[in-house]
């Protein structure tokens, strides 16, 4: 690591700040609406989210088998944010939702937002803390446990969004015995590529941090969006000024 | 409600320990390592009360339901139980416990292994079934393009220049793009990152 890296690394963590916190604003979000594409998975996810609520069936978002200390982290973190957005939308279902992980600390947080949302809408008597549960802490036994407790649970959508191996495939296989509706989206190349043969819609690459803004969670969601597009463009310019640089015979 | 105090802890955390690893000056890092030591610490801790939930708050409550599972709950709690005496008996580190645990884990996950293989041949099989489009046959053709490439199949190529040219070509295009891909799961973990990092999304209500 050159002495440069980590000055670059805080420019960077500074300028995505100031453009979150610019975005977030209220006076830019009125001035300048958000305007993002179209993405079907997240239209299916509300429609399946509204059937579950008609239909009294339960809703299941798995975190995959990473953990907060892993380096892949980000993943599970905007898992959280859906699991929260999932459970404000079915909040009028008296089934709220179930969330599997496979480490300690995300099913701690998990059981946190779960609960929060309960004690938003003062059904905190009500709430099972089994609803938030680790399944197993190696990969394989994660899956299995995963898929029993959807089993159980009379589940009709899961979503898959976190740090996946290849043992997802045994999870969506046990969704697809069920017969529910399975959306997927992890940082792993290899669970996206599983998910693609086998799940009903995949996110594929930075959609995945893109669902909680596409439920209509909070403002900096939608602003961190805008944010990744303006630095897709930039990396795309860089990559561009390079080859151009390189053809040039500059460097 | 979120409690304040709560948040003004996590985001000062975080930023503390990210100030740590882009300017390394020594009260920084005396700062950082031991808040790095206790995340590790809590996650461990964290682990110990997600298995007693598992075990209290989902088996437990099973025993009590009728059901054709009850029988797998009693199995999961007994063997929970013997494990963590031995563990807590001989340690975790002692190496009969160690053989005795993983000649059962082992077994166990290669068979999954093995089911994992039949499951993921037979999706690909009926993948054109639920991708019925486009990207679903991109998807199809790649696959076998690049089995046939790679089962050395084309092993011959090695002596015609032009072909060797074309597969050595085949070979970057899916480094290309799961390059495109990394690079968006970045600038996505970036963001979510920055969104925690300044309070402005909480996955936790404090």
């Amino acid at each position: 690591m050159s002495q440069y890296e980590p000055l670059i690394g805080a420019v960077v963590f500074l300028f995505t700040s100031g453009l979150v916190i610019f975005f977030s604003s209220k006076k830019i979000r009125t001035k300048f609406p958000p305007v993002f594409r179209k993405l079907s998975a997240a239209i299916k996810l509300r429609r399946a989210i509204g059937l579950a609520v008609e239909d009294g069936t339960r809703i299941h978002v798995s975190l995959g088998n990473g953990s907060l200390v892993d380096p892949a982290n980000a993943s599970a973190l905007a898992g959280l944010s859906t699991l929260n957005r999932i459970a404000q939308l079915a909040s009028t279902s008296d089934l709220p939702p179930m969330c599997t992980s496979g480490s300690g600390d995300l099913q701690i947080l998990s059981q946190d937002v779960l609960r929060g949302n309960a004690s938003n809408t003062h059904s905190l008597g009500q709430l099972d803390p089994g609803l938030a549960r680790m399944t197993g802490v190696t990969p394989f036994t994660y899956a299995i446990g995963a898929v029993e407790s959807m089993q159980d649970s009379g589940t009709s959508a899961n979503v898959l969004i976190g740090d996946f191996g290849a043992e997802a495939a045994l999870l969506l296989d046990g969704a697809e015995n069920q017969g529910s509706y399975k959306l997927a989206g992890s940082n792993s190349i290899i669970a996206q590529s599983i998910f693609f043969t086998q799940a009903d819609d995949t996110l594929i690459g930075e959609e995945l941090y893109a669902l909680p803004a596409y439920l209509g969670s909070q403002a900096a969601h939608q602003a961190s969006l805008r944010v990744q597009d303006i630095l897709r463009f930039i990396v795309i310019l860089v990559l561009l000024g390079a080859v151009l640089t390189r053809l040039a015979g500059w460097a | 409600m979120k409690s304040p105090l709560s948040v003004l802890v996590a985001v000062l955390s975080g930023l503390l320990v990210l100030a740590g690893y882009f300017f390394p000056f020594p009260a920084l890092i005396a700062i950082r390592t031991p808040m790095l030591d206790w995340a590790v610490t809590l996650a461990g801790i964290a682990g110990l009360v997600a298995i007693i939930n598992l075990i209290v708050g989902v088996h437990l409550k099973r025993l009590r339901e009728a059901g054709s599972k009850r029988f797998f709950s009693v199995v999961v709690i007994i063997t929970f139980l013997i494990v963590a005496a031995f563990g807590f008996y001989l340690g975790p580190a002692d190496p009969n416990f160690q053989k005795v645990v993983t000649a059962i884990q082992t077994p166990i996950e290669t068979s999954l292994m093995a089911l994992l293989a039949i499951t993921l041949t037979y999706s690909s099989l009926k993948m054109l079934q639920r991708q019925r489009n486009w990207m679903g046959l991109v998807f199809f053709l790649s696959v076998i393009l690049f089995l046939v490439i790679n089962s050395g199949v084309l092993a011959f190529s090695a002596e015609i220049p032009l072909l060797q040219d074309l597969l050595s070509g085949f070979h970057k295009i899916p480094a290309a793009g799961a390059r495109g891909i990394l690079l968006g799961i970045a600038l996505g973990s970036l963001a979510t990152g920055v969104r925690i990092l300044i309070g402005s999304d909480k996955p936790y209500s404090g």
